[in-house]
């Protein structure tokens, strides 16, 4: 009897998902992510990637569509998918009154992980990130990198599977953002995914498996690095060249239009 | 068109953004919300007239004694403590808050234009807060004792610029001797003391003379009004002025707009210092906590609770309120303790000072728990239904409310505990009720921004102010007659049912 190897699971599975405000912000978008994967989603300003990133984390009710989270119906069972995603955004929200351990202590607290399995994750993600000796110190007084790293803590201390990120890296200098860098391939490579969103393309060039172009609400393109240079040249007509960075690429993609399969 | 830059430009700029907050504080952003919001304050100012005409109507025609002069003074003294409590926050406000002052300070335009600017804002919205309450008064006393009450209007115009010259020399003060880190948070117990004090004052003076925790019993005392001067003494002047004598209106208005030129003369030019003095505070040494952290259970519940403790205490904005909020119960608190040998009379008006003290309380607690949540995506994204979110947050207010309430209460248990059981009950039921006024009206906002919150919505702030006073009344009305009590009862919870309807809850589901 010859055992086949069943595909890698999907860690997200998207499917005709509509979100529209006063426009179609997300208009019928299809994704989908394996276990394991680190995923970039890259777009030009007003494409849909903070709202599709929104709904995935459960904080947007998308007009139609599903969504699937380690095989869950996150829109049937939102509470269950919660469990296993951690959501960060370009604006840390964290609290100026309470200490990274303080905050910590209470990310478990939502989560439900055990106070010692919290405590030593804890102390693990503080020293891991640089934050030990801040660690009792109220976060009113860190700077922008410094509260950033605080929320990566906190969408870590509980392990989750899914990590979503929204421009991680906005605002942060050059060392914490290569500490993030560094945390969330750590993750990946422990079989966690990785969906995260920037502006940045040297970022999502280097750390992404897979890369998304998504624009007026649509995944126009996707694939690595090549396909995406692949699809360039056949929707732009204008070649594109191995040396071509992902910038060159999406600014061909994002000109026309173009579905690759 | 004004020169770019001058103080007439920054003005337009200014009142421009005032009267959007404005217009969005009372339509909520929404035009539709528009005629909702003309028809309640038709209903308010026609409400206040009806209680202004029922409490001074019948003095409009009075003979201007001693015991008239006292009384006005007495009033406008009052208020003007309150004026000056609130010009002081928003100057200290304009010290610190952020916003457009970076931009500004970067450019090339003189500051001190700009902070003329923004005292005279202050002078303006003081004024502006003060009219609700006073127009109604002076309405009616213009109606009923001719035209010379309107010096009243002058007076509030010239309470309002005084007390803003009052309040920027307090700040500029406080600024100068103990620095820009510290000036915030006493700026802020000061104001809200200079607001208490007065009132507390009263009836303090009130308990001890009369057994009475009326302010204008003592306004009436033989005592105080031996001591107060002849009727012909200038003190009287800001009492003349509100009668419409021309002399001392004149005066008052000069008085007043001295006071105020003088403080912009003085504080204007070192705006941009105070400004930057007050951003530098942030990069200041870091506050050490050391809490012995990961300990007890992992319910969601159990760490929302903690957490918004833990940020209740850690709020000085939020101690000062508090503060204040006790401060208003050392009356009662005195009363109490005056009234153990007295008999039920002096109960029957603590127990409604103490439900409105507690609904006031767990309103501004709620609008913390509930709508200033800092990492709002944080507590959104966790796998815990919304509900217990909710359910968790607003135990963790009542049971802040509980624990300040519960020695008053014990304490009027041991003098009758038929009236703590009333007090009981109605601290419950107003705490509750403000808190779900709070639930309904709930929109996302940081801490921070506590001080705003009755900007976000009017009517939120009057239901939440109407059903404390209306339950306060119906625990008085119980106090003495349970039956009776179900008709202030009955009119509060049409009030809450109104509030309901009208809510954005209501509408979204």
């Amino acid at each position: 009897m010859q055992h086949v190897m069943p595909p890698p699971p999907f860690a997200l599975e998207i499917q005709r998902l509509v979100k529209r405000f006063d426009r179609p912000a997300v208009d019928g978008l299809d994704l989908a992510i394996r276990a394991g994967e680190f995923y970039a989603l890259v777009g030009p300003n007003g494409a849909g990637k903070t709202t599709t990133l929104r709904m995935i984390a459960g904080l947007l009710r998308p007009d139609t569509g599903t969504i699937r989270i380690g095989g869950m119906d996150a829109l049937a069972d939102p509470v269950a998918a919660k469990r296993i995603v951690a959501w960060l955004s370009d604006e840390p929200m964290i609290y100026d009154k309470l200490t990274p351990r303080e905050y910590l202590e209470f990310v478990s607290g939502l989560w439900r992980v055990e106070p010692r399995t919290a405590k030593a994750r804890a102390e693990e993600l503080l020293a891991w990130l640089g934050l030990a000796p801040h660690a009792d110190e109220r976060c009113e007084s860190f700077s922008k990198g410094m509260r950033q790293k605080v929320a990566l803590a906190g969408a870590l201390v509980h392990d989750p599977r899914l990590i979503i990120l929204d421009e991680p890296l906005t605002g942060l200098d050059a060392g914490s953002a290569r500490q993030v860098k560094t945390v969330l391939r750590e993750r990946t490579r422990s079989g966690d995914t990785v969906i995260m969103s920037t502006h940045i393309l040297e970022v999502a060039e280097r750390m992404a498996d897979r890369i998304g172009i998504l624009a007026r609400g649509r995944l126009i393109a996707e694939g690595t690095l090549e396909e995406l240079r692949a699809a360039a040249d056949r929707s732009a007509g204008a070649a594109t060249r191995d040396g071509d960075s992902l910038e060159d690429t999406f600014l061909a993609l994002v000109a026309e239009p173009a579905h690759v399969s | 068109m004004n020169a770019v830059g001058s103080v007439a430009w920054f003005a337009r700029h200014e009142w421009r953004l005032a009267w959007r907050d404005w217009w969005s504080m009372i339509t909520g952003g929404k035009r539709k919300r528009l005629p909702a919001a003309v028809v309640a304050i038709v209903a308010f100012v026609a409400f206040m007239h009806l209680v202004a005409y029922w409490m001074v109507g019948r003095y409009a025609n009075a003979a201007v004694d001693r015991q008239a002069l006292l009384s006005i003074t007495g009033s406008a003294l009052l208020s003007w403590m309150l004026m000056i409590s609130q010009a002081m926050e928003s100057v200290t406000r304009a010290f610190y808050a952020r916003s457009d002052l970076d931009l500004i300070l970067s450019s090339p335009a003189d500051a001190g234009r700009l902070f003329a600017v923004r005292i005279l804002t202050v002078t303006l919205a003081t004024t502006m807060m003060a009219l609700p309450l006073a127009a109604p008064f002076i309405d009616v006393l213009v109606l009923r004792g001719g035209w010379r009450w309107l010096g009243g209007y002058g007076l509030l115009a010239a309470m309002g610029a005084a007390a803003t010259a009052v309040a920027v020399a307090l700040t500029v003060t406080l600024f100068r001797v103990l620095g820009a880190k510290r000036t915030r948070f006493v700026a802020q117990v000061v104001a809200a003391l200079i607001g208490a004090a007065f009132v507390i004052g009263l009836q303090i003076i009130a308990i001890l003379s009369y057994g009475t925790i009326s302010r204008v019993a003592a306004l009436q005392s033989p005592t105080l009004l031996a001591l107060s001067p002849a009727t012909d003494s200038v003190l009287w002047w800001p009492a003349r002025a509100a009668l419409g004598e021309t002399i001392p209106l004149l005066a008052v208005l000069a008085t007043s707009a001295a006071l105020l030129a003088a403080a912009v003369a003085y504080a204007s030019p070192r705006f941009g210092d105070y400004a930057l003095a007050a951003a530098g505070i942030g990069r200041s040494g870091p506050i050490r906590t050391r809490r012995n952290a990961f300990r007890g259970g992992t319910s969601p519940g159990r760490a929302l609770r903690r957490k918004e403790w833990i940020l209740l205490r850690r709020d000085p904005w939020l101690m000062s309120q508090t503060l204040m909020q006790m401060l208003y119960l050392v009356p009662p608190a005195l009363m109490l303790w005056l009234s153990f040998d007295r008999g039920d009379g002096a109960m029957q008006l603590l127990v409604p000072v103490l439900v409105m003290a507690a609904g006031q309380l767990a309103g501004g607690l709620a609008w913390l728990a509930v709508s200033g949540e800092d990492a709002s995506d944080l507590v959104a994204t966790a796998p815990m239904p919304g509900r217990s979110i909710l359910r968790a947050k607003i135990e963790a207010v009542l049971a802040a409310v509980a624990v300040i309430f519960a020695p008053l209460t014990l304490a009027l248990a041991v003098a009758s505990p038929w009236h703590a059981l009333i007090a009981g009950g109605g601290i419950a039921i107003a705490a509750a009720a403000a808190t779900a006024v709070q639930f309904w009206f709930r929109s996302q906002a940081k801490r921070s921004q506590f001080r705003r919150r009755q900007v976000s919505s009017r009517l939120a702030t009057f239901a939440e102010a109407f059903s404390s006073i209306g339950w306060a009344a119906t625990a008085a009305v119980a106090a003495a007659s349970l039956w009776l009590a179900a008709a202030p009862a009955v009119l509060t919870l049409m009030v809450l049912g109104g509030t309901y309807a009208i809510s954005p809850r209501a509408h979204n589901g």
